[in-house]
């Protein structure tokens, strides 16, 4: 009955080569930011944003080495983000699709 | 259901094992833990109803005559706030559940001891915040903080109230972080998931809402400070901001709220039915489910509290039909619990009364959700006495109702002693009538147009108003007359014995108060949950 895991020991070169790619990946955050790359600036700032949080979840907090039932509750709290960002999007995205009376 | 369970015999308890003030403030005891809850949730059920007490005595007359404008605004926010994060949140979760949980499974404590202490501290800092407020002014923007209002035009102690909301979400999120967990890892063995009383599974579906949900109305009131505070714009649209986000994000918590509030009182109704008809509820599996069903449904409706809000008409309607398919759990509950009842061997104790009032006061509750789930008559009614009273029905009626079912089924075992049967039967009688005088001439109100958060209304409406003012006044009665059976009963009742309902589950097959650890042997289960064959069914009086 009860789900087993065995405690991964990450070898510190990893958590250390983690922690350069953060700090790099901030410097290009505030790099790009006094750059203009008109309709991307926020495609780039978020996609660089979730590659940093990405590597934190699966290094540092050893999502990457846990036991599938973790995986399943890391996925489903991203599931229920995306279920907010994109219902509520929905809701921004169709307001101009009815008309308002008189205009 | 077990093969093995703890001899009987004069033992220490977990009330008695250890003395003093130090013992109870770090204890990692779950039991002493929710009795700590136990407390300071009443404190702040005292606390939350004096101001309810307030608004109906005001209500009593159409004119603004005890409160003025602002200091209405304030009660009612104080009411609301003070109900619903630091009473109807962690009741049944933080207190029951805490103190029933490993046992229901046969684990010697939670997963995460200090982490429960933690989470009670949370929640007494939250508390402490909320209190700080309300003794120096108050908040008017209501328990909802809608935008622009609490960002931009109140004058209210809007960041504190937040901030105590914020840290108060984190106590939650600690609690079902340690049950889920703990259901998972700490069951006993030959306690496979279908063997689960319904308790847990309630349990484990609101604490999938608590982790899922909660941090959303943290980051939600974290921006809410920020932009009060510091100007950044997330809601005003003079920084670039839209309002209607603010209530998008708060109704991804809040309304799942709802289903954290009265999906633990589902689980208390399962036990309790099942209990005093002496029968495995009707479809085990289907309640089961369905309180997965709800938690997971109960995430996608929260747009329909937008209706008027300018959000679109299309997402209505999505909202809308989601909205009428959240009920289908729901009801398979009602009809279980009253399949259960039928032709079962029932008995009309306390608890068993509770929960027959919880069925009916839900129902309604229920079904009046559906009312406001169509958008043409919700445009209606909203913001009306009709919400308020929908609202109370389902949290009132629905949720403590099954919080003062659990108390009464569970008190024996917390305490060890029995109270006063026929004292219970009145006051529960007595709340059952109050709650009904009290809110339901308010859905009349509501339909006939009286908006609420108003302390001055035409001549017209008095008449309902004093009915539901008289209402409130019984039951406040009602919730008064367990206090003192209660209390009561801690000296002067009778021993209650190790299972005085004859009920199945594991927590009544050890001794009453339980030892510290629980159970003295790590019970097996070998048998199906709510196995009656050879239940003895004692004659309570």
């Amino acid at each position: 009955m009860q789900e087993h895991s065995e405690h991964h020991i990450v070898p510190k070169r990893v958590y250390a080569l983690v922690f350069a790619t953060l700090i790099v990946l901030t410097w290009v955050t505030a790099w790009v930011a006094t750059v203009d790359l008109g309709a991307f600036n926020i495609y780039v700032a978020l996609s660089i944003a979730t590659f940093k949080a990405s590597i934190v979840v699966l290094f540092f907090m050893h999502v990457k080495y846990g036991t599938r039932l973790t995986k399943f509750i890391v996925c489903s709290g991203i599931l229920w983000l995306m279920f907010l960002l994109f219902v509520t999007m929905g809701d921004i995205w169709t307001r101009s699709w009815m008309g308002v009376p008189g205009r | 259901m077990i093969a093995a369970s703890a001899p009987v015999k004069e033992q220490k308890n977990y009330l008695n094992a250890e003395n003093g003030l130090k013992s109870w403030l770090l204890t990692q005891d779950h039991k002493r833990i929710a009795i700590l809850y136990l407390l300071s949730v009443t404190v702040f059920f005292i606390v939350g109803g004096l101001f309810a007490a307030l608004i109906r005595l005001e209500l009593t007359t159409p004119a603004g005559d005890m409160l003025d404008s602002n200091t209405y605004n304030k009660v009612f926010t104080a009411h609301g706030v003070v109900m619903i994060f630091f009473f109807l949140i962690p009741s049944i979760p933080a207190i029951l559940g805490n103190f029933l949980l490993p046992l229901m499974i046969g684990a010697k404590d939670l997963a995460f001891p200090r982490i429960n202490l933690l989470s009670w501290y949370v929640y007494m800092l939250g508390g402490t915040l909320g209190v700080i407020v309300l003794a120096t002014g108050g908040v008017d923007t209501g328990w909802t903080f809608y935008t622009p209002l609490s960002t931009t035009y109140s004058n209210g102690y809007v960041v504190l109230t937040a901030m105590a909301a914020f840290v108060a979400g984190f106590s939650s999120i600690l609690t079902g972080l340690n049950f889920i967990v703990t259901v998972h890892r700490m069951r006993a063995p030959g306690l496979t998931w279908f063997r689960l009383p319904l308790f847990v599974w309630a349990h484990y579906a609101t604490s999938v809402i608590m982790i899922l949900g909660t941090p959303v109305i943290a980051v939600t009131l974290f921006m809410l400070m920020l932009e009060r505070g510091l100007h950044i714009g997330f809601f005003d649209p003079a920084y670039g901001g839209d309002p209607v986000l603010f209530q998008h994000l708060f109704w991804f918590y809040s309304h799942p709220a709802v289903y954290i509030m009265i999906l633990p009182s589902m689980g208390v109704i399962s036990e309790v039915m099942s209990t005093f008809c002496t029968k495995k509820p009707f479809g085990y599996t289907f309640i089961a489910f369905s309180s997965v069903a709800i938690a997971v449904f109960g995430f996608l409706v929260w747009g329909h509290h937008l209706f008027v809000s300018s959000q679109s008409a299309y997402a209505g309607m999505v909202f809308s039909i989601l909205t009428y398919i959240v009920a289908i759990p729901s009801a398979i509950k009602v009809f279980n619990w009253a399949a259960t009842m039928y032709k079962g061997q029932v008995r009309l104790t306390a608890p068993m009364l509770y929960a027959i009032g919880f069925i009916g006061l839900f129902t309604v509750g229920g079904l009046t959700g559906l009312f406001l789930a169509a958008m043409g008559l919700d445009v209606h009614v909203t913001d009306t006495y009709f919400v308020v009273a929908h609202f109370h029905y389902v949290m009132v009626g629905g949720a403590i109702m099954g919080y003062m079912a659990g108390i009464h089924y569970w008190w024996p075992k917390i305490t060890g002693r029995m109270y006063n049967q026929l004292w219970a039967k009145v006051s529960c009688c007595l709340v059952f009538i109050g709650f009904n005088l009290t809110f339901f001439p308010q859905f009349v109100l509501g339909y006939m147009g009286m908006p609420r958060r108003y302390h001055v209304y035409p001549a017209e409406f008095q008449v309902l108003n004093v009915l539901s003012s008289g209402g409130a006044a019984i039951l406040g009665l009602g919730y008064l007359i367990p206090a003192v059976y209660f209390l009561w009963s801690l000296k002067y009742g009778a021993p209650a014995g190790d299972n005085p309902w004859g009920a199945t589950t594991l927590e009544w097959q050890t001794s009453s108060p339980p030892p510290t650890t629980n159970f003295e042997v790590t019970p097996v289960v070998t048998t199906e949950v709510y196995d009656y064959t050879n239940a003895e069914v004692p004659h309570i009086v």
